[in-house]
């Protein structure tokens, strides 16, 4: 393979990586204050990318993105109100059922507002056939936007959980819930916190990959079931190990391509999943002594 | 306790089945489209445009004097709903036909169903297999895989391109392309030196544009009906893989164009002339329907006509004028619908035969390109 | 145990009483998608066992119908005539493994009789599930259920993109299944009675045999793995084995149910390997209370039989995604409780893990 190949693998690569990490996070934040996965995550981006598309026809971009990522927020903070909040000591499996079902109704509603066309919001910068060469690999500008975007995110979420109010309750919180409630923190209003941050990310990560992928009313599952994956592979919890995850994901299954029927590609992700979950559950970037104390 | 509400629960499943069924004087037109779900681009249109004919018929006071009843049932591409509903159209509904079902996978799993049913069936899909081997009551309107590969070639010849790449998407059509392309490609020297299938939900495909590329392709033809066939169009471009791109006839949705935005210029496919009906000269026989399909469709529905709502189209007005031949006996309809001969629609001239129940030809297709955004003739280019 | 068999009995009148009453409205025809959604309640009782009784959620069962019904609509219509000569197909021929047909255009057809493909594709699960099982089942909650999930979606790739499962038009055309002779399984239209008694015969034997399991030490040692697994563990019950045997037999159940319905509708094809099919038998299994065979049968029952007649027209998946939704908020121990919850205070319970 030549090296200008190599490259291009690369990069694809690193399309998808950061794509699925920044799904990834957004499970995470959940994760990390609730203990619940939320399928319905997918949503959160499908939700954002299509409001988006919908507010460009009236408004410029970068405001459309603003809007559609405080809608979906509060849409998040609406779902976690209604079907969360007011739950006693709801079982793992009680969940999960409830944000399935969720993640279904919120697809079906998207299908009865927006059709089932496949739509997109236009490129950041340049347009579809626009590149820019890095090491003789060709990349779209968008690439670029998508890893900013992505980085940006993962560093302003970590300067919120060190060094801000909410941000360190929602730490307590995930450490300890019982013991930050007798902090007086209000645990329930983490919750919905949290909620309302996964939603917007989950929305801004929607409007990046939009002139990427397109944005469609199933967008959600496929983009979901590939953001856990990465999160489990990084280690539940864990957003810096999600974006090393994604990466890692994303490389693998770019260079399948290049050996193997690319019909196959996905059920190569979902067995990296599978082997992960048998044999290191804790994930690739889990340290052992965390390991010994959680449940799988 | 719960066994006994369980019981009650069951009594109460008997009391559904007392609905009434209305019996009258109507003509009763049964159809099993993808309405909703991953085929919803081709249902969605199909059950538009029946609605529409159904509606326009209806106006005029019926088909002799007999007003349409139409049924439609969204099977959401599901081939188990499809069976289920095709059995309760025929045994139930008791339909004079049934039009589809929009997918090559439920169309085949009702196949036999029709048959055995003596139902007529026209089918929106693309598979040959739906027409060959011959059934007797099954017919269909999209034109044959064999003849869009054939078009591709024929044009490949003329560019002088050999060693070519195929990509399709993993659906019923995408599947039955391959293997078209895989048969005919040997017919006309031309060499597929690499085929690849991806997913129908695929949002990124640069790592496979990246494989045609080290291979060194000509030309690439891409099989399929999903939003995928623009993101490969984009992709190809984005990493300076410059040869021509071939799409099916599956390309035929100007949103496809639309969301392949620049990186659509260029792209070559064959297509009935639904697509480029305004530009067509005003001799041609096929331009009356296809301007009055298109005007009425996109007023009504505002958004623009597409080839698969034309399939539709061209299914139900074959069955409506062989009932206006024949009357209202099921076996004298089918038999008028094998014995039509000239019937203009929007995907060409059909010309049925015992043995072809498809009734088009080669010259059905027109190669297109994409030029500033819109449909153009290839030649006219 | 005498009670048992008055629910049977009551069961099979009920089964007699709908065949009765559809027939003197003559309305047969509703016993086509009756005998589906008795297939489909197969699944629904299969995952009772699993859920319900294990307390083990599975996100994947639809791979295992999928691997039941593909495997014997492969085995049956895979033609084998031009290898006719081989040794092998020689000897399978002369062990009567295999018949010849003729298609409805005339074709002539060798493939396995379709005893060999239902039996196979059992047997195929049971491995399957067992290999897989051994792993999957040391997870919990999160991690279990999107095991269970990877392997649905594992299957339904591997569906789609092999062209000896015809990828996504499926397979079709496949024979009647032909128990013994006079009785078989088939989608003709004149045997419709015939096919809805067999599938509610295996359905009622199904019901017999999970009742009976809850009164057996098998399901009590179930019932406490359901209910605290540590304290299972700890009074010596082999949780792991047990939990094992569950999962495999639900397997084998959820294939039987999937190979039965190949050959009744005649073809399967990749929605039903899809993950959204998995989420519906996990969505009547709640809404049936997880641990109640009747709940679990009744809905799988109306759900079913309302799905396949097409009452929720587009709206299929919101009906389902909504029962989820409300069930899980309002009555996470399913319809059924509901009403005796607000009528008779309910005796105390074992605590249920839901």
């Amino acid at each position: 393979m030549s090296t200008e190949l190599f490259f291009q693998y690369i990069a694809a690569g690193l399309t998808y990586g950061f794509i699925y990490a920044i799904v990834a996070i957004g499970f995470n934040i959940i994760y990390n204050t609730t203990g619940i996965i939320n399928f319905a995550q997918g949503e959160f981006v499908m939700l954002g990318s299509m409001t988006a598309i919908t507010l460009n026809a009236f408004m410029p971009l970068p405001l459309a993105i603003l809007l559609s990522v405080l809608i979906t927020m509060i849409v998040g903070a609406i779902m976690e109100m209604l079907f969360f909040r007011w739950l006693e000591s709801p079982t793992v499996l009680r969940m999960i059922i409830i944000t399935i079902g969720l993640s279904i109704i919120i697809r079906e509603i998207a299908l009865a507002i927006w059709g089932e066309n496949v739509r997109a919001l236009p490129y950041f910068t340049g347009n579809e056939v626009t590149s820019v060469s890095i090491f003789g690999a060709h990349i779209s500008p968008q690439v670029l936007w998508v890893i900013g975007i992505c980085s940006i995110v993962v560093v302003a979420l970590q300067m919120f959980f060190k060094f801000t109010r909410y941000g360190r309750q929602m730490r307590a919180c995930a450490a300890n819930r019982e013991a930050a409630r007798l902090c007086g923190i209000n645990a329930k209003n983490m919750v919905t916190l949290s909620f309302v941050l996964s939603a917007g990310i989950g929305a801004l990560a929607g409007c990046v990959v939009s002139p990427i992928t397109y944005s469609q009313y199933n967008m959600g599952v496929p983009l979901a079931i590939k953001g856990f994956t990465v999160a489990i592979l990084g280690g539940l919890g864990n957003s810096m190990a999600a974006v090393a995850g994604g990466l890692v994901l994303g490389i693998l299954e770019s260079f399948s391509v290049w050996i193997m029927p690319s019909a196959y590609k996905d059920a190569i992700s979902i067995a990296i999943l599978l082997l992960i979950l048998f044999f290191r559950p804790g994930g690739l970037f889990g340290r052992k002594e965390e390991l010994a104390l959680k449940e799988f | 306790m719960r066994f006994f509400k369980g019981f009650l629960l069951s009594v109460l499943m008997m009391a559904f089945m007392v609905f009434p069924v209305y019996a009258a004087e109507t003509i009763k037109i049964g159809a099993i489209l993808a309405v909703t779900g991953p085929a919803s681009f081709l249902g969605a249109p199909e059950a538009n445009t029946l609605k529409m004919l159904a509606d326009e018929i209806n106006s005029k006071g019926g088909i002799k004097g007999r007003k349409i009843e139409l049924i439609i049932k969204d099977s959401g591409a599901n081939p188990e709903k499809a069976i289920s509903f095709a059995k309760q159209l025929i045994e139930e509904e008791r339909v004079f036909a049934i039009i589809g079902p929009s997918t090559s996978g439920e169309t085949l799993k009702i196949k036999n169903i029709c048959e055995k049913g003596k139902t007529i069936c026209i089918s929106c899909a693309a598979a040959e297999k739906i027409v060959n081997p011959v059934a007797k009551y099954v017919f269909k309107t999209p034109q044959k895989d064999s003849f869009a590969a054939r078009k591709i070639f024929m044009q490949m010849q003329k560019m002088g391109i050999k060693k070519i790449g195929v990509v399709v998407g993993n659906t019923g059509f995408g599947k039955a392309g391959k293997a078209q392309l895989e048969k005919l490609a040997p017919e006309y020297g031309i060499d597929i030196i690499i085929s690849e299938v991806y997913d129908k939900k695929a949002t990124d495909l640069t790592a496979l544009v990246t494989k045609l590329k080290a291979k060194g392709v000509e030309a690439v033809v891409n099989w399929s009906i999903v939003p995928a066939q623009a993101i490969i169009a984009k992709n190809m471009r984005q990493i300076g893989l410059n040869v021509p791109l071939f799409q099916s006839h599956g390309f035929g949705n100007i949103k496809y164009v639309k969301a392949a935005g620049a990186a659509a210029e260029g792209i070559i496919f064959p297509a009935g002339r639904l697509l480029v009906a305004d530009v067509l000269p005003d001799d041609h026989p096929q331009k009356p329907v296809l301007m009055k399909y298109k005007r009425d469709y996109e007023s009504r529905f505002k958004e623009e006509a597409s080839t698969f709502g034309g399939h539709a189209y061209d299914a139900f007005m074959i069955l409506v004028t062989a009932i206006e031949k024949a009357g209202f006996d099921k076996e004298k309809v089918r038999d008028a619908i094998e014995n039509l001969k000239g019937f203009v629609g929007t995907g060409g001239i059909f010309n049925f035969s015992p043995t072809d129940h498809n009734g088009l030809d080669i010259d059905s297709f027109e190669m297109l390109t994409v030029k500033n955004g819109r449909f153009v003739l290839l030649e006219q280019k | 145990m005498r009670n048992i068999y008055l629910k049977i009995l009551a069961l099979t009148i009920t089964v007699v009483g709908i065949d009765l009453v559809t027939n003197a409205m003559d309305k047969t025809y509703y016993l086509t998608q009756l005998t589906m959604s008795l297939y489909y309640a197969m699944v629904v009782l299969a995952l009772v066992l699993l859920m319900g009784y294990a307390g083990q959620i599975s996100l994947g069962h639809a791979g295992f119908f999928a691997i039941g019904g593909y495997t014997t609509a492969v085995m049956s219509t895979i033609n084998l005539l031009p290898y006719k000569d081989k040794p092998l197909i020689n000897t399978l021929d002369k062990l009567r493994l295999l018949v010849l047909r003729e298609d409805l255009y005339g074709d002539q057809i060798l493939s396995f009789n379709p005893w060999v493909g239902v039996l196979l594709s059992l047997l195929i699960v049971a491995i399957v599930a067992y290999i897989i099982g051994i792993p999957v089942l040391k997870l919990k909650g999160h991690y279990l259920a999107m095991a269970t999930l990877g392997f649905g979606i594992i299957v339904y790739r591997i569906v789609l993109g092999t062209a000896l499962f015809g990828e996504a038009d499926g397979i079709s055309d496949v024979p009647a299944f032909k128990i013994l002779p006079g009785l078989s399984i088939n989608g003709e239209m004149d045997t419709k009675r015939m096919n809805y008694y067999i599938a509610a015969f295996f359905v009622v034997v199904l019901v017999y045999l999970l009742l009976n399991l809850i009164n057996s030490r098998p399901g009590r040692a179930l019932r406490a793995i359901h209910g605290a697994e540590e304290a299972a563990e700890a009074s010596g019950i082999d949780t792991a084995k047990y939990k094992l045997k569950a999962f495999v037999i639900s397997a084998v159940i959820t294939a039987l149910a999937g190979a039965l319905l190949t050959h009744f509708n005649g073809g399967i094809g990749p929605s039903e390997a899809s993950v959204m099919k998995s989420v519906r038998y996990v969505a009547i299994v709640a809404a049936g209370g997880m641990t109640s065979v009747w709940g679990g049968l009744s809905m799988a029952m109306i759900l079913n039989f309302l799905s396949l007649r097409g009452y929720f027209g587009s709206y299929d998946d919101a009906v389902f995604g909504a029962v989820l939704i409300l069930i899980m908020l309002f009555a996470p121990e399913g319809l059924l409780s509901l009403k005796i919850r607000t009528g008779i205070k309910k005796k105390t319970k074992q605590p249920h893990n839901i």
